[in-house]
């Protein structure tokens, strides 16, 4: 580690362990993830994707080891300034996470309301990001009565409004067929070109090749390596 | 902000609806019967001081008093703890009361050719002393004095009725605490519920960096909103009965004696607020439990 990669690291885990119990869903993590980075964290299923990126946003306490995030350590935050850091984030949950009672626009706009933004900037922002992932013709319809790809656009929406500094999306693209992917792909490479920094938990090869960057493969809790890997056009897709 | 808090907590009273109607028929109840209690008390102790501002004792004198120790005898009355004033009421000044009085009935005084009344000192209490345990204390011990034939105070049942009626407003008060804490009790119920059954949006709310006053404030406006319109239900109930009650008692029996009357503007702020306390302490309450992580 030199100095200047502590300037650049905005994630940083130091031999983290991850217990359930005597289940050890990650082992020994050490890793480094940069400002700006477009990461995927790959693996098979139960190889502890969801799981490393729980620990980043404080879902879940560390069994052992350091985890810091933009220079704290998050074991040593008071429960008070939990809220704040969790703001950093943008998150996209594999299973979205919205609230079923309460409107597309009310599901948006939370992120702003939470965070103490005036009402009328909430309504433009809020109509404004919903244009972005073509959905501003459903700001009154309940996340029940939207499709699977709809509902992971909201869950989009939600994550990239507050202009967080780092985009956490987990299986972003699960269930979705190619055309709503190419959707979300296409906003999470627009917010990464604004600065942000973008973690992908996915097992979808393919979604890795087309898109490109960074790899980071766990295998049963454990690291196995990390590499680059160029974007690759393949245009039979189009 | 505030807008949106409220805004948020009229949605909910929407959405949980029977809940929200039981708990607030309970506080409104619970009110209502507290607010009937105080109505009670304030009008029947007005009842109460009206009759004891005649609280006095009458000390008859010896028909061989001489006048020229009336001075000594007030002064040694004066020294008694309880005493406030002593008047003297001479044999004449009675008499001609008396015959004021009873002016139809003149005839009945021609043929007196000797006042038949003594002489009488009028003995004020003073205000701490305005309790029939006290008076009764005073009159033995002005009826002890040598100058004294006899002594006379107020009504015995007064007394009686004085005593079941600090029974009764104990009991009052015992009841109060009890309704009071049962109501808390059910808002804090009907708000444990309700956070149950947002448990999962109160879960999204924290991961998506709602800090934590953030996911308690509406709770707490609906307790204090639950608060406030159950105390406005019970008031308008009770306002209604004393309505109905009053016009026929100022017809009946009692009219002119005393008027019955409503609470106070005060009286019913501090009653509103006292159920937006409840409301709020329900919450309190229940967030503790509920929300401790
Ligand atoms: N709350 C929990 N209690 C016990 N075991 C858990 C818990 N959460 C996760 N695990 C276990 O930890 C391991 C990693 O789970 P995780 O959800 O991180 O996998 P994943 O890589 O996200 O898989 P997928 O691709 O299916 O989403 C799994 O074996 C899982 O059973
Ligand atoms: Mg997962």
């Amino acid at each position: 580690m030199t100095d200047t990669d502590e300037k650049r690291s905005i994630i940083r885990m130091f031999h983290v362990h991850r217990n359930y119990g005597t289940k050890k869903a990650l082992i020994d993590i050490t890793l480094d993830i940069f400002k700006n980075d477009f990461v995927f964290l790959t693996g098979a299923s139960g190889a502890g994707k969801t799981t490393l990126l729980k620990l980043l946003y404080l879902a879940e306490p560390v069994s052992e080891g350091q985890v810091l995030i933009d220079g704290m350590n998050i074991s040593r935050i008071p429960r008070k300034r939990v809220a704040f850091l969790r703001r950093k984030f943008g998150i996209i949950f594999q299973d979205y996470k919205l609230i079923a009672n309460r409107n597309v626009f009310d599901n948006v706009s939370l992120v702003l309301e939470a965070a103490g933004k005036k009402r009328r900037l909430i309504q433009k922002r809020v109509r404004g990001v919903l244009r972005l992932v073509g959905m501003e013709d459903r700001l009154t319809a309940l996340p029940p009565s939207l499709s699977g790809g709809e509902q992971q656009r909201i869950a989009v929406a939600r994550a990239i409004i507050g202009d967080p500094k780092i985009i956490l999306a987990d299986e972003p693209t699960g269930s979705l067929d190619d055309d709503s992917a190419n959707i979300i792909m296409k906003l999470l490479n627009g917010v990464h070109i604004r600065g942000a920094t973008v973690i992908i938990a996915t097992h979808d090869k393919a979604l890795i090749r087309k898109t490109g960057g960074r790899v980071l493969l766990l295998k049963q809790g454990r690291l196995q390596g990390s590499s680059i890997i160029e974007k690759h056009y393949d245009n039979s897709i189009f | 902000m505030i807008i949106l808090f409220f805004k948020r907590a009229l949605k909910d009273f929407r959405n949980n609806r029977l809940l929200n109607l039981i708990t607030l028929l309970t506080i409104s109840l619970s009110i209502l019967i507290v607010s009937a209690f105080i109505l009670f008390f304030i009008n029947t102790s007005e009842i109460m001081n009206f009759w004891k501002k005649g609280l006095r004792v009458m000390a008859y004198l010896k028909s061989d008093f001489p006048p020229s120790q009336l001075t000594a005898l007030s002064g040694q009355i004066l020294t008694l703890p309880a005493v406030e004033t002593v008047r003297f009421i001479s044999k004449e000044t009675a008499l001609n009361q008396l015959k004021s009085q009873m002016k139809r009935q003149a005839s009945l005084f021609e043929n007196l050719d000797k006042n038949p009344l003594p002489d009488a000192l009028e003995i004020q209490l003073n205000a701490k002393s305005q309790s029939w345990e006290k008076v009764e204390v005073l009159a033995t011990q002005i009826e002890a004095l040598d100058a004294v034939q006899e002594v006379e105070y107020g009504q015995r049942w007064l007394g009686r009725f004085t005593q079941i009626f600090n029974l009764f407003r104990l009991t009052g008060y015992t009841m109060c605490g009890i309704f009071f804490m049962a109501a808390v009790f059910i808002v804090a119920n009907t708000i444990r519920l309700v956070i149950y059954s947002r448990r999962d949006e109160i879960e999204i709310m924290r991961l998506v960096g709602a800090a934590e006053h953030f996911i308690k404030i509406p709770f707490y406006f609906q307790g204090l909103m639950q608060g406030a319109a159950g105390a406005g239900i019970a008031l308008a109930v009770l306002f209604m009965a004393y309505w109905s009650m009053a016009s026929n008692i100022e017809q009946g029996f009692f009219s002119g004696l005393f008027n019955v009357r409503f609470l106070s503007p005060l009286m019913a702020a501090l009653i509103i607020l006292l159920s937006m306390l409840v409301g709020w302490l329900g919450s309190y309450i229940s967030l503790k439990q509920y929300l401790k992580r």
